[in-house]
């Protein structure tokens, strides 16, 4: 069969335009229809309120429940580390607040830290694939299969929130928790406020798993919920907020 | 053209081989990486980015020193540098390739790093990056090819070149620029929150870049059997000062600012690098070192009775490339995270299989460099030898 210039062309067209004719007629059908489960936990806006006056010394059990319900690996070297929650003393978490003459008990207060899910999230706005994005509630999320590991965000963020992966996870995960994807080596991970738990009606792991209630939950937006009457009655501040990421973890103090 | 590159004499072939065992050589290390992931690197968990992003960063500014050559001979007309533009735009497009190249060894999944083009972000100033770095690599590669070819037919460039010529000026640029931006916007890294980056990254790139290319034509003149001319390099070389006086009055500028204003947020990064921090100061010799470079080389090349011995001057561009090597290529990116925004001081150390990789994409880099200065050579060389011959 002989092909002349002409009918290439006019195959070659075609070709093409079913290759674009998708992208164009998509948005008609692709609406997402986001479901929403009636027990589902949902918010405006979600924050946390963290009282570390509460907390016993030594204590680790929000962080266990969390590492072991999202299938944080233990490398067991802080180079390669991975961490949703931990804890710093007050120095590290509040540099600027901190001076020689700050009473013994709050310098040695170690505080529960994580990701802030900041309303102006500077890891959202640098991410080259929005494989780290923001939901409309607030909680800033990461897309494990879209994330190329550039590890822009891991600069962007002014709170050391995020972990790479910088090797495969999986042999280190103590127990592999069915419910919750592992990651593979290579993409950057973080604290999403339990997404998962909260559409199933229940309130983050670190949040349950904590029997001195130090870490209270909810909606910001709502003036008469527990987090907002709690905030609003005891002084609190929030890291680094003149950085103006509008931080969501209150620290009560 | 390109089978010009395919005949050399035996330094030409021994020096292909060794670049083309080192290239090999980090491919096989990148292969362990790649099974391995990241960690095999000295990266961490604080020090997120180490020597590749650092090199990306550094030889960004070599790839937009060509505007160096280009702006005084097509807008100023400065016939000296009509010899050299085409080297000028072939040392870019081989600095792009190695740019692209240590991005993606950075990357923790590079399988899909098409990912930036399937999901474009425009307020991620990476996203950017990736446009305007691939622009330039376009726009050099035809022109330096189409004037090359032009030159070789002694046929004068077609009319369309010119417009890809002026473009490029300002694409120069804003390869820089943006690449400072990636650095500069980012609000928890106070090290690099400053509006004088990209300012400090061109001055620093105008006069690492055309001191890589006064070397590369004094290597040619010595080993090629092409010169430059005395004038273009002896031009070259005052551009290379007064971009060098520029980059370290930046540098004095930030110094400035942070030691006097006594932030600590500031300070204490430029404290890492100068004076070490609490016990730690991996980086203080290599700084200082820079420093003394960086003022050695600008007292050489101010003394016109220094920059125009030949020998010197090889010494002194040496001197600068070295030193803004240091300052950008291993400083200014690891700095920015030390000490980290918990305050807490990790060190970075670059592994072997890390430094074997950056070799390897040197030495592409490299390798490109040499086939396209091959060519070059070899269709000067040609022209001048019918030139001679019509002469007779």
């Amino acid at each position: 069969m002989t092909t002349n210039r002409r009918e290439f062309l006019k195959i070659a067209g075609a070709s093409a335009l079913t290759l674009v004719a998708p992208a164009i007629l998509c948005p008609a059908w692709a609406k997402e229809n986001v479901i929403t489960p009636s027990r589902a936990l949902t918010a405006q806006r979600w924050g946390m309120a963290v009282d570390p006056s509460k907390c016993r010394a030594d204590c680790t059990d929000c962080i266990t429940a969390c590492h072991a319900v999202h299938n944080v690996p233990n490398f067991g070297n802080p180079k390669d580390e991975i961490k949703w929650i931990w804890t710093e003393p007050f120095a590290s978490v509040f540099p600027a607040e901190d001076h020689t003459y700050q009473g013994q008990s709050l310098q040695k207060l170690r505080m529960p830290v994580l990701c802030n899910h900041c309303t102006n999230p500077p890891c959202v706005r640098v991410c080259p694939t929005k494989a780290t994005f923001q939901r409309p509630d607030g909680i800033v999320m990461m897309d494990y299969h879209r994330c190329i590991g550039c590890r822009l965000c891991m600069a962007a963020c002014p709170y050391g929130a995020r972990s790479m992966n910088y090797r495969e996870p999986r042999p280190f995960i103590a127990k592999i928790n069915p419910d919750f994807p592992t990651r593979t080596k290579g993409v950057v991970e973080k604290c999403n406020f339990c997404e998962e738990r909260l559409v199933k009606g229940l309130l983050p792991a670190c949040v349950e798993a904590c029997k001195e209630k130090a870490l209270v939950f909810g909606d910001m937006e709502n003036t008469r919920s527990a987090i907002r009457r709690l905030i609003e009655s005891r002084f609190n501040l929030r890291r680094r907020a003149n950085l103006g990421t509008n931080p969501q973890i209150y620290y009560i103090l | 053209m390109l089978e010009k590159a395919l005949k050399g004499g035996r330094g030409y072939w021994v020096w292909i081989a060794f670049l083309l065992i080192v290239a090999a050589t980090g491919f096989f290390f990148y292969l362990r990486q790649l099974d391995y992931g990241l960690g095999i690197t000295g990266m961490s968990r604080d020090v997120s980015w180490g020597l590749y992003i650092a090199q990306f960063t550094f030889l960004v500014g070599v790839a937009a020193s060509a505007v160096m050559l280009v702006l005084p001979y097509y807008l100023h007309d400065y016939k000296a540098f009509g010899k050299i533009t085409v080297l000028g735009e072939f040392l870019a497009v081989s600095a792009v390739i190695m740019c692209v190249l240590f991005i993606f060894v950075d990357l923790g999944q590079p399988s899909r790093v098409m990912n930036v083009l399937l999901h474009p972000s425009p307020t991620s100033i990476l996203f950017w990056d990736m446009i305007v770095l691939s622009g330039y690599l376009v726009i050099n590669i035809f022109t330096g090819w189409v004037i090359l070819s032009c030159n070789r037919k002694e046929i004068p460039p077609p009319g369309w070149v010119k417009p890809l010529i002026y473009l490029s000026i300002p694409w120069a640029v804003s390869i820089h620029t943006v690449t400072a931006f990636i650095y500069a916007g980012l609000p928890g890294r106070s090290f690099w929150l400053t509006a004088i980056m990209a300012p400090r990254f061109l001055a620093s790139a105008f006069a690492s870049g055309p001191a890589l290319l006064i070397i590369f034509c004094l290597i040619l003149k010595r080993y090629g059997r092409f010169d430059a001319g005395e004038k273009a390099i002896q031009a070259l070389s005052k551009i290379v000062a007064y971009a060098l006086a520029t980059s370290i009055f930046f540098v004095l500028v930030e110094l400035f600012t942070a030691f006097y204003s006594q932030i600590p947020e500031h300070a204490r990064h430029f404290q890492y690098l100068f004076a070490g921090l609490e016990g730690h100061h991996n980086l203080v010799p290599w700084m200082w070192t820079s420093a003394g470079l960086a003022f050695t080389a600008l007292a050489m090349l101010i003394v016109p009775q220094i920059r125009r011995r030949e020998g010197w001057l090889a010494v002194a561009c040496t001197a600068v490339f070295v030193s803004l090597w240091i300052e950008k290529g291993l400083g200014l990116v690891i700095t920015g995270f030390i000490p980290s925004p918990l305050d807490a001081i990790t060190e970075y150390h670059p592994t072997g299989t890390e430094i074997a990789i950056t070799l390897g994409v040197w030495a592409i880099g490299l390798m490109i460099l040499t086939l396209f200065y091959k060519i070059f050579i070899s269709v000067q060389n040609d022209i001048e030898g019918t030139r001679f011959k019509n002469n007779n």
